[in-house]
């Protein structure tokens, strides 16, 4: 049952799993994506993949600092979220373009 | 009369002030430039202090040195912009009207931003050495420091010359080699990027020669604080790594002028939200910024704020004259990479190209090789200084092109 999205034929991903069309992103989706890295979604999880989706939307660069600004979590919390890289793990469950760091 | 007021007389403002004090009619326009102090410092040129390579007199200048007879300079700290009203407040309670504003105000390390940095072991263990104090007092440490664990760290992923902090290991590597105390010493470098570098092929290249000079790298390391008693970086997922020496890149934020007039990004890191084309503030018309006090995405380098001025010339001149701004920055950035024992690699990028292999800046004849080390590009490294204090500072044109070119590079396509 679970990752049944995962499996959708229609669905793109790039080499290293992130969802190539931030469109067709669904909190089904979201739940496959992060049981993948062994994370159950709650709220505030949503909150924050909400805001990211948001901003990747409004083509803002994001940053762990800037989550961690955002007055949703601070950085310790994303951590605790989306341990590991929390940014690189959120952006995928997110549903949004691995993060390039600028330089 | 109208006013130009250009805030910060560092490589970014210096230049633009020589550059619009030929392109404007002095009859109808008044430049101004304000900075805090009077005394320019070659930045690039900290690196090199630690290791006793440059003394600190060869970094030291006085500003009006570079600012052309006709500019009139004010030393003082600019409290904050008022952009609804088109005039700057500065520290003294004067105000200066502008009819244009560039913003050159650069960013600078705030060790303060993290936990127990800017504490009991600072400048005793703890040395930045993006600041003249803690170049020279990393080059006092050194001398008598007899080895142990050192380790470079970067506190954030986003500062300025983001090469500098690999180049200082590898000159370490070298500098305690050559004392012949290189068994003695463990180098990590820790890095809260994923890699040695941001960009896939200089990482690559980096890496290999971070391996062959047995320099351990602990990459996803983000930085939460500073252990005193027990010498130990955290991170913010507690992961811990010991230190005899710390060399930090701390936290780089942009000026605290740009905090108090409330014109900061989202990050609260201070850059200024500027259009990454234009180089016009996203906020006002009339207002411009340039070098590290920027947002945008390229890197905040010498080099860069050398690009980034021939644009922003073209586009205030245009804005002045009602036109449309139709210059484009690329994101156009050229580094040379220190290796050490002589040695350096040059890297030429752009927004949209990462570094890549090749001759520069012509194909076959180059004389530069891109991304690899060679005594060729350390003499390139060494007559930066001639050309920054010389060239780039008095707004010359360097034979280097403005906009990046694929001239002379290698793409994927052609290795395979
Ligand atoms: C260790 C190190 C090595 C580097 N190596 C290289 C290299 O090899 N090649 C390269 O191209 N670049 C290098 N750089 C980067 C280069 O020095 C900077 O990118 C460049 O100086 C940026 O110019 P700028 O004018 O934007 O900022 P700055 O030169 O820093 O000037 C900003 C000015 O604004 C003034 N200012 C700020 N706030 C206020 C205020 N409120 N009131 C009054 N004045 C204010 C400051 O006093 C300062 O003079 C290096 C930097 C460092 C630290």
């Amino acid at each position: 049952m679970i990752m049944e999205t995962l499996l959708t034929p229609t669905l793109e991903l790039d080499k290293e799993g992130y969802l190539k069309n931030p469109a067709q992103w669904t909190p089904e989706l979201a739940r496959d994506f992060a049981a993948k890295a062994n994370i159950v979604l709650t709220d505030k999880h949503f909150d924050v993949l909400n805001w990211l989706r948001a901003k990747h939307a409004e083509g803002v660069p994001l940053t762990i600092r800037k989550v961690g600004a955002s007055g949703l979590v601070d950085i310790k919390k994303f951590y605790e979220l989306f341990p590991g890289g929390p940014l690189k793990v959120s952006s995928k469950i997110a549903g949004i373009p691995k993060p390039a760091s600028c330089i | 009369m109208k006013n130009l007021v250009i805030l910060g007389a560092g490589a970014a403002g210096t230049m633009m002030a020589n550059k619009l004090h030929h392109a404007l009619n002095p009859v109808e326009w008044k430049i101004t430039i304000v900075d805090r102090d009077n005394v320019h410092y070659y930045q690039p040129g900290f690196l090199f202090i630690p290791f006793g390579l440059y003394q600190p007199e060869d970094v030291v200048r006085p500003r009006t040195d570079f600012l052309p007879k006709g500019v009139t300079f004010i030393e003082q700290e600019v409290d904050r912009i008022d952009g609804n009203h088109d005039q700057v407040i500065l520290s003294n309670g004067q105000t200066l009207h502008y009819e244009v504003l560039v913003v050159a105000t650069g960013a600078e390390v705030v060790p303060e931003e993290t936990e127990g940095m800017k504490a009991e072991l600072w400048y005793k263990d703890i040395f930045d050495f993006y600041t003249f104090e803690g170049s020279t007092q990393l080059a006092k440490k050194l001398q008598n420091w007899q080895g142990g664990n050192l380790v470079i760290n970067l506190a954030e992923t986003l500062i300025k010359c983001p090469v500098a902090p690999l180049e200082f290991t590898f000159l370490a590597d070298a500098f305690f080699e050559d004392k012949g105390i290189r068994d003695k010493v463990n180098i990590t470098y820790v890095t809260p990027l994923s890699g040695a570098f941001t960009k896939p092929k200089a990482t690559a290249m980096l890496s290999t020669l971070l391996d062959e000079k047995k320099i351990k790298v602990v990459p996803d390391f983000y930085l939460a604080r500073v252990d005193n008693e027990r010498k130990v970086l955290v991170s913010y997922d507690e992961q811990e790594v010991p230190f005899d020496l710390l060399v930090t890149v701390p936290v780089n934020k942009g000026s605290k002028m740009v905090e108090r007039s409330g014109l900061g990004d989202e990050d609260g890191l201070n850059f200024m939200p500027t259009d990454k084309y234009t180089l016009q503030a996203k906020k006002f018309d009339n207002v411009f910024v340039i070098g590290d006090a920027t947002n945008i995405p390229a890197s905040k380098a010498g080099s860069v704020a050398h690009f980034e001025g021939e644009i922003l010339l073209e586009n205030v001149l245009s804005y002045i004259q009602g036109e449309a701004m139709e210059a484009r920055f690329d994101g156009h950035s050229n580094c040379f990479i220190e290796t050490g024992h002589g040695k350096a690699a040059l890297i030429d990028f752009n927004y949209e190209t990462e570094p890549l292999p090749g001759k520069f800046p012509w194909p076959l004849l180059g004389p530069m090789d891109l991304l690899k080390p060679t005594r060729l590009n350390h003499v390139g490294k060494l007559a930066f200084k001639w050309v920054y204090w010389h060239m780039l500072l008095t707004g010359k044109t360097l034979p280097v092109p403005t906009h990046m070119s694929m001239s002379g590079k290698i793409t994927e396509e052609e290795i395979v």
